[in-house]
């Protein structure tokens, strides 16, 4: 099984990667792009259950106060 | 118990690089410190109860990887987690320094001193750079390590993830508990000793209510972004040759106040 988990800053939580690409993407002219966020991705390989995969999460992928976490099979 | 029987624990994991200074810290007071890699303890060659007091130091353990000190918390919170919450039972005094802070904050040691899930987090500065810079500290509570800290401090911060965030939602209330605890033990402050009110680069990191440090409840626990050891003699600071000549830097209390407490406690 493959898994996809994507660890983002809670909306709520300043994300300043997302608000210096968004800074920067304006600066080279695309004015239209209302706002960035950014998140990590994990692939994770494995015979694991989404149960399993959420553990993993709240173990170690994200902190659970400032991160967000969503987990996706990709196989 | 004497000062030079005092043993202090400089733990170090893969990426740590502030070790070295810290334990000279602790030996030029008069203690003993010896630095030691976490998988002595993970795999029973070497036992936490040597040691009166433990430091985890700064630097990039683990590469930073996933978050800062998320790899070497887990560690702890996993694999030494009854060694380790028995230690702080006991009542021995744990100081994390900028990693050491992030370790703690992971493996849940601080704010509330349960060894688990974290309940607090330290995300990437508002300004989205490595803040490296000297910083004001204002006192805000007289736990041991703070006790014979100026009111006003100066030391450097070395840091990418030093913004204190505390749950969504829930930030008055929790910052409302950690005061009446007497947990906030550092805050960023002006010169003359106002507190930032998040101005940058009076605080650094876009810090929560211009938190700096932090101790638990019981005031044996304490972690802080801005790194002591490297203002543990006058010297250290860039404008040396000007103003006080002092001797001492202001790091130099944080040190001297824990090992005060061992001598006083053990």
């Amino acid at each position: 099984m493959k898994w996809e988990v994507r660890v983002s800053y809670k909306r709520g939580v300043q994300d300043p990667e997302g608000e210096s690409t968004l800074y920067a993407l304006k600066m080279l002219g695309f004015d239209r792009v209302k706002d960035v966020h950014t998140a990590k991705l994990f692939i994770i390989e494995g015979d694991y259950s989404r149960e399993d995969v959420e553990k993993m999460c709240r173990r170690l992928l994200a902190n659970p106060v400032s991160q967000d976490y969503e987990i996706r099979r990709v196989d | 118990m004497k000062l030079s029987e005092a043993r202090v624990l400089v733990m170090r994991g893969p990426g740590t690089n502030c070790d070295a200074e810290t334990a000279a810290a602790i030996v030029e007071l008069g203690a003993k410190a010896e630095v030691v890699h976490v998988n002595r303890f993970i795999k029973g060659k070497r036992s936490l109860e040597e040691f009166h007091g433990l430091v985890i130091p700064g630097g990039f353990s683990f590469g930073d990887r996933i978050r800062s000190g998320a790899i070497f918390g887990k560690m702890l919170s996993y694999s030494l987690r009854r060694e380790l919450q028995s230690f702080v039972d006991e009542g021995k005094p744990i100081l994390g320094i900028c990693n050491g802070f992030q370790v703690l904050i992971e493996s849940g040691l601080l704010p509330f001193g349960e060894v688990g899930e974290p309940t607090l987090a330290l995300a990437k500065n508002a300004s989205a750079r490595f803040e490296d810079r000297w910083v004001y500290l204002r006192k805000c509570n007289s736990s041991l390590f703070t006790l014979k800290l100026k009111n006003v401090s100066r030391m450097p911060v070395a840091n990418a993830e030093g913004r204190v965030v505390l749950p969504l939602g829930e930030e008055k209330r929790m910052l409302a508990q950690l005061e009446e605890n007497h947990q906030v033990a550092l805050r960023y402050c002006s010169a003359e000793g106002e507190v930032a009110q998040g101005e940058y680069p009076l605080n650094p990191s876009g810090s929560y209510a211009d938190i700096a440090g932090l101790t638990s409840p019981e005031g044996t626990i304490l972690g802080m972004m801005p790194h002591p050891e490297r203002a543990f003699y006058r010297y250290m600071y860039p404008d040396w040759t000007r103003g006080n000549n002092e001797a001492k830097g202001d790091g130099y209390a944080i040190f001297e106040g824990m090992l005060v407490y061992i001598v006083e406690r053990f």
